[in-house]
């Protein structure tokens, strides 16, 4: 399975910012859209993310840090995704990398961002469907056999 | 009464059409129906006159075992508040305006109907077929039913190695006394019993590591009767970067694929009548034909594993090609959903525009009052049959979440009478649950007479004809 089926039923957009605006208005964007991390865009590509944690580590340091650009804080170097990446190559480096958001790039463009608790959700998802499917046939040969010997 | 009552009472059920009557329009409909408060009805519309969707037309006939998976299925459809509409395509029969008209809920599942092209040059030749194409027709499935496939050539290629290449080569290489046991369609068993085939390519552009197909299948693969399997030990054996991936993330299921294909790369041909070849980091580049217009081999260029900075290892050409002579090709390089009419749609995935299941507006991206999806049109065609019932729940439960909102639509006669008079005008020859249940006995008992699961009807003026509508 790859990350585009995480993609597909996440809608449309993904929220992003531009370096330059504060660090004010990227809380106001996590807070509305009930998110961890933005993906800072300019032009069309990723330049880097600013997370939840990047925000409350400079708080702690300089409480008039909400002022300052993204640029200030954020992450330059992100990993970045495609959307026919494996979904278990993905979650294997999200985890011993520690890291929470993954933006998807195709073609030079950002196409979505994936977080952690999308991918665990669908590893989840598929052994949980992979269990159902093997615990009913099991079953079903069960109850064939009784009927048979009935 | 009035239109402020709450709905999903027993005086005013919640009414939902779910249209698609595969695997996830049954998940959904148990879902909904598990429910007693709220009280909520369901009615779900196929366009054929059978239901099941891919568990009758896209499971292979060899494999009974997943096929059983329906008796679940029609025990969802025993329930009192539960209908089918057979035989009843949205956008010809019904329209979404239609269903506005009747339904609180309309509910979309109709799966990934089309494939994904190879884009290469020769791709259109004739011999060049999508793979499911050729499992719709070996399934009786009626659209496909008199497609033509010219078995007499010896040599044919799969492109794909996820779990409908597997079939396809598996029905190929399976022989007619294998074959005659099952539920293909008769007219498939007739052509395959003439069958001039000898060699099955199943060509994966990365390694053995890689490749989608499930543990069972490939082993299965190295069981059949009358067709040798063999894998060349360059292509069976792991290169470095898997190595590595394999022992920071030790994983038994995929250490047990690759043991399973190396066996095959060291095992004698034991003279059985067909050979199965499967091949690994090989990528077709183009379909090479002749005058005639016809496929006689296909070009592939060779690869080589490179990780991207996820992890994913991904095939990249060498620049080395390869001339496989073939006279058929069968690619299954993936699958897509197709647009329904008046539903919006993301064509960067091939389904239908969605956010965890409701569907969204194009323009606003905002949710769509009503309107929902589960399945392959919601996430694309991903997972085993049951992968769809976790799926199928989470867009169920946001569905309970917005009636509890008082978010739903405002129908003008939501009442079961009212759509069935619709449908009646419509389409007169609609087929219910019940019609269904007579098709499938007539369907067994026919098969119990030749030792079959089932012989299929694979018209459906046949199926209505059976049914007293001729």
């Amino acid at each position: 399975m790859n990350i585009a089926s995480l993609l597909a039923s996440k809608g449309g957009n993904v929220i992003t910012v531009g370096p330059q605006e504060s660090i004010r208005s990227a809380l106001g964007l996590l807070a509305q859209h009930n998110i961890g991390a933005l993906v800072v865009v300019e032009g069309l590509g990723p330049v880097g993310i600013v997370s939840e944690r990047d925000i409350v580590r400079a708080l702690a340091r300089t409480e008039s840090i909400l002022v300052q650009p993204i640029a200030a804080i954020m992450t330059r170097e992100v990993i970045i995704g495609t959307p026919q990446d494996d979904l278990i190559a993905v979650g294997n480096t999200m985890t011993e990398r520690r890291i929470r958001h993954l933006p998807v790039v195709e073609g030079g463009r950002l196409v979505g961002i994936v977080s952690i608790g999308d991918v665990v959700k669908a590893q989840r998802d598929q052994y949980q469907g992979e269990v159902d499917t093997l615990q009913f046939q099991l079953l079903h040969e069960d109850e064939a056999k009784l009927h048979q010997a009935s | 009464m009035a239109a402020d009552e709450p709905v999903g009472t027993d005086e005013r059920p919640l009414r939902v059409a779910i249209i698609g009557a595969g695997p996830t329009g049954y998940y959904a409909a148990d879902h909904l129906l598990r429910h007693t408060a709220p009280v909520i009805e369901v009615d779900l519309f196929d366009r054929l006159p059978t239901p099941f969707g891919l568990v009758r037309f896209g499971v292979a006939p060899d494999h009974q075992k997943i096929k059983s998976v329906t008796a679940a299925f029609d025990k969802v459809a025993t329930h009192p508040r539960f209908r089918f509409f057979g035989h009843v395509e949205l956008g010809k029969d019904v329209s979404v305006d239609d269903l506005r008209r009747h339904y609180h809920q309309i509910f979309y599942c109709t799966g990934a109907q089309t494939d994904r092209r190879m884009g290469i040059p020769g791709e259109d030749l004739r011999g060049s077929y999508p793979a499911t194409e050729f499992v719709a027709w070996y399934n009786g499935h009626p659209d496909f039913r008199d497609c033509q496939f010219d078995l007499t050539k010896e040599r044919v290629a799969v492109v794909g190695v996820g779990n409908v290449a597997v079939d396809v080569a598996r029905i190929l290489c399976r022989s007619a006394d294998e074959l005659a046991t099952t539920d293909i369609a008769d007219y498939a068993l007739e052509a395959l019993r003439e069958s001039r085939v000898k060699e099955v390519y199943l060509l994966g552009r990365r390694g053995p590591a890689q490749a989608a197909f499930t543990n069972p299948e490939i082993k299965e693969l190295g069981e059949l009767a009358d067709a040798d399997i063999t894998v060349r030990p360059e292509e069976a054996a792991l290169d470095e970067l898997t190595r590595a991936a394999l022992a920071q993330n030790p994983d038994r299921a995929t250490s047990k694929k690759v043991e399973i294909l190396q066996s095959y790369a060291h095992r004698p041909r034991t003279g059985k009548s067909k050979l199965l070849v499967v091949r690994f980091l090989v990528s077709p580049v183009e379909l090479l034909g002749d005058d005639a217009g016809e496929v006689t081999a296909i070009r592939l260029i060779r690869n080589r594993l490179v990780a991207t900075p996820t992890g994913t290892l991904q095939a990249k050409p060498t620049g080395e090609i390869e001339d496989l002579p073939v006279g058929l090709v069968f690619r299954s390089v993936g699958y897509k959903g197709v647009p329904l009419p008046g539903v919006p749609f993301n064509d960067d995935w091939g389904v239908i525009l969605n956010e965890k299941g409701r569907v969204l507006d194009s323009q606003t991206k905002q949710p769509l009052v009503g309107q929902y999806t589960a399945g392959w049109i919601k996430r694309g065609p991903t997972g085993v049959i049951g992968t769809n019932k976790p799926d199928a729940a989470e867009t169920v439960t946001g569905m309970l979440e917005d009636l509890a909102r008082d978010i739903h639509l405002r129908p003008s006669d939501a009442t079961p009478e009212a759509v069935e008079r619709m449908v009646r005008e419509r389409q007169p020859q609609y087929v219910s649950y019940q019609d269904w249940l007579r098709l499938d006995d007539i369907e067994t008992r026919r098969g119990k007479e030749t030792g079959r699961p089932r012989v299929k009807f694979t018209r459906v003026k046949d199926m209505l004809a059976a049914l007293g509508r001729a």
